[in-house]
């Protein structure tokens, strides 16, 4: 008896495998793709090299007034010599040490919430959200234990910046949670206040709301009391960030099946404890990356403050680019302003995206 | 064991029932409100007072006595605020408009290039998305206006096209039709021309459903559309004269001109929402499920009529809804022209008559509204087309 054997397999065309195939796959599938990847190509080949040149082999990279730039590219000199201001606005020089130490505390003591073996991971939690805002604050204003005033018209640059966007955050969330709990509650009178107020903000454009806390306010508040400018602004950032996380907070809330609550009922819990204990945790969950478009949203909208005068970051480019010793470093100073925002817009969303991954427990569809 | 029943239930104080405390806790809520309300009215009142305001919209008919840069009716210094506010909400909406309109071609061009067969494509339309929505709206406009429209040559050494377009640091300079001899065949004929189309269009999907035999509508519309204009600018002469800028010892005049505020917020505005638009038609797109695709070419369908039968139809339900809240966003962020000093109705109402009457609370109240309308309506036209387009279940 004669055993069968196959022969072998002949090998893929070499036109299918390997870079060739795919580029034919992927690029010159039929004429119109062709088409397609050849004007893809002239597209890059128009922006790349250009800019390319431009920001990085034909610019020049040291020196520290304007003569010293003299080749055909960007001038980054121009942002080293502002950096300090972009970072800091006119907070005094001395004393930036303290910037650097409220930064440096803030990464420093948020780090163990990163840590999978930290122990009593809430109750630290609590402790550093209530603790580091009256540090921060003891650090960036000072007045009291020993440090000098810096008042906040002197405050500026990114710090300004992150400082909005913080406070914003802080005080959006735990705001948009309760509007967006009292939108959903089964008292009319509550869910009235609530509706008003969440259409309200989210109607009219946050410049508006912007102009009304810086001409409105002083009118509405007793003749006497004279709310900080930079203080104004933050209430309303809150304010209107807060009407943007209820409404997020509240899809979440829908989502959660209602034998969750029922069950939540059944074992004797109150509505408070219910809430936080069973729908929050796990409708917070679900709204991840809705919460972290609003809170980019956010630190894109603090950028505004520019109308009622505050040196935020991007406002301080603005100036240093009209000062006569520096005219034409538009291009640079709103680049590196453009690059500083997205850096810090893209890592919160692929952190969301990483936070999204690390908390599904698998139970969506 | 004994239990004991007690067949009388336990005296329970009024706050731990449920009914008496939802009233406690609304009654306390609204008097809050009322309360912190009346102390802001109150506080109102006494402020007014003292500064010497005396409220009401009389202001309104005052002569407004300063020049706006950009007016699409008439207006002189000696017109009134009510005037500006009309101004002022014609800009803004403007603004609007063409930001929405360039918005959502260049998002469903990126939506549908992020989806692309072809490898490049899909990453150029990534890069795109990835760079402008985490870029804020307002540096956008700051960099066409400082750093790519400022440094334009001036109206001496403009850039000029064929010598009727001039670009220079003041703006695009084009010219300006007006009503020429032919305009009112020429407009009687494109009215014909356009009904022609429609009840062409709607005879040959009658046939089509009729028989199942296609009609070229686009080709027959096209010529339509062209020929009969046509013939009424032949037979009548030229619709319109157009009045060409001219160069001038320091300035160019005549024609019209789209100032240098206006190109850059409608740019960045478009650019910035149509990053966040894209993203939005491919999450529409890939929600109809790859079944209708197969379906759509096991019957035959080319991938150009599977996308434009099957499955836009089907992504657009999906859509519609974020693609509103773009729209909202994006007529919301027209308010940022106020930063550059377009004048639109922030800047105008709250910013020039704000300082010039003192008149806080009424500017910021009919700001404040115009913004609401505009809100509302976009919502409630874009709701009804919704509930239009929506599926029809059995």
């Amino acid at each position: 008896m004669t055993s069968h054997t196959f022969k072998p397999d002949l090998p893929p065309p070499s036109t299918s495998v390997g870079a060739l195939g795919w580029a034919r796959a992927n690029l010159f599938s039929s004429w119109y793709n062709t088409l397609l990847t050849l004007l893809g190509l002239y597209l890059v080949w128009l922006i790349v090299p250009p800019l390319v040149d431009w920001a990085l082999l034909k610019a020049d990279w040291s020196g520290s007034t304007r003569a010293d730039c003299t080749r055909e590219g960007a001038c980054w000199v121009f942002i080293q010599t502002r950096f300090a201001q972009f970072m800091y606005g006119f907070y005094p020089a001395e004393l930036r040490w303290r910037v650097d130490l409220a930064a440096i505390l803030a990464i420093v003591g948020a780090a163990p919430l990163f840590l999978k073996a930290m122990p009593h991971k809430v109750r630290y939690g609590i402790g550093y959200l209530i603790a580091y805002p009256l540090l921060a604050y003891w650090l960036l204003h000072g007045g009291f234990l020993g440090l000098d005033t810096v008042p906040t018209t002197q405050w500026g640059g990114l710090m300004l910046t992150i400082v909005i966007a913080a406070v914003g955050i802080a005080g959006a969330l735990p705001l948009g949670i309760v509007l967006a709990l009292g939108r959903r509650s089964d008292m009319p009178a509550i869910r009235v206040i609530c509706v008003t107020f969440i259409e309200f903000w989210r109607g009219v454009p946050l410049i508006t709301v912007l102009f009304m806390s810086s001409v409105m306010l002083p009118l509405f508040l007793p003749e006497q009391m004279n709310l900080d400018k930079l203080l104004r602004a933050m209430l309303m950032v809150v304010f209107f960030e807060a009407a943007y996380v209820a409404e997020v907070v509240r899809g979440g809330l829908q989502a959660i099946p209602k034998g969750q609550y029922e069950a939540a009922a059944a074992m004797g819990l109150g509505y408070w404890r219910s809430m936080v204990l069973v729908i929050l945790p796990q409708a917070l969950k679900l709204v991840i990356p809705g919460l972290v478009n609003t809170f980019i949203a956010l630190f894109k909208d603090t950028s505004l403050v520019i109308i009622i005068g505050l040196f935020d970051f991007l406002n301080s480019i603005k100036r240093a680019t009209t000062d006569p010793a520096w005219l034409g470093m538009s291009t640079e100073g709103y680049v590196f302003a453009a690059l500083v925002y997205w850096i810090f817009c893209f890592g919160m969303s692929r952190y969301s995206m990483h936070l999204e991954r690390k908390l599904d427990t698998g139970h969506k569809r | 064991m004994r239990t004991t029943l007690d067949a009388t239930p336990a005296r329970r104080s009024l706050l731990s029932d449920p009914k008496a405390r939802a009233w406690l806790f609304q009654i306390v809520a609204v008097v809050a409100v009322v309360a912190f309300g009346w102390y802001l009215f109150h506080n109102t009142q006494t402020n007014l007072a003292h500064r010497g305001i005396t409220s009401g919209f009389g202001f309104l008919n005052n002569a407004a006595g300063f020049g706006i840069s950009q007016h699409l009716i008439d207006y002189s210094e000696s017109d009134s605020y009510g005037r500006v506010f009309w101004i002022g909400l014609l800009n803004t909406l403007l603004v609007s408009v063409i930001g929405i309109v360039l918005a959502t071609i260049l998002g469903f061009i990126l939506g549908i290039a992020r989806l692309s067969s072809n490898w490049l494509i899909r990453q150029l339309a990534t890069v795109y998305i990835e760079i402008f929505r985490n870029i804020p709206p307002l540096l956008t406009i700051f960099f066409f206006y400082f750093a790519v429209l400022a440094p334009l040559p001036g109206p001496r050494n403009s850039i000029s096209l064929w010598d009727a377009f001039f670009l220079n640091n003041r703006g695009l300079q084009m010219p300006a039709p007006s009503a020429g001899e032919g305009l009112w065949p020429f407009l009687v004929a494109l009215a014909i021309a356009v009904a022609g189309v429609l009840l062409l269009y709607r005879w040959a999907r009658a046939r089509r459903h009729a028989t199942g035999e296609r009609f070229p509508v686009l080709w027959s519309s096209v010529a339509l559309l062209i020929l009969l204009p046509g013939l009424a600018v032949l037979v009548a002469g030229q619709p319109f004269s157009w009045q060409v800028p001219e160069l001038q010892r320091f300035n160019i005049r005549g024609g019209w001109v789209i100032i240098p505020e206006l190109v850059s917020i409608v740019m960045a505005l478009s650019i910035y929402t149509a990053a966040f638009i894209g993203e939005t038609v491919r999450a529409g797109i890939q929600s109809v499920s790859h079944g209708q695709t197969e379906a759509a070419s096991s019957l035959g369908l080319r991938s150009g009529q599977t996308l434009r039968l099957v499955v836009v139809p089907q992504a657009l339900r999906v859509i519609i809804p974020p693609l509103t809240s773009q729209y909202l966003n994006l007529a919301k962020n027209s308010s940022l022209a106020a930063a550059i000093g377009y004048p639109d109705m922030v800047s105008l109402f709250a910013g020039t008559v704000l300082n010039q009457t003192g008149q806080a609370i009424e500017t910021m109240a009919i700001t404040m509204s115009v913004y609401l309308a505009i809100s509302i309506s976009i919502s409630l036209l874009m709701n009804w087309y919704n509930k239009r387009i929506a599926l029809i279940e059995r």
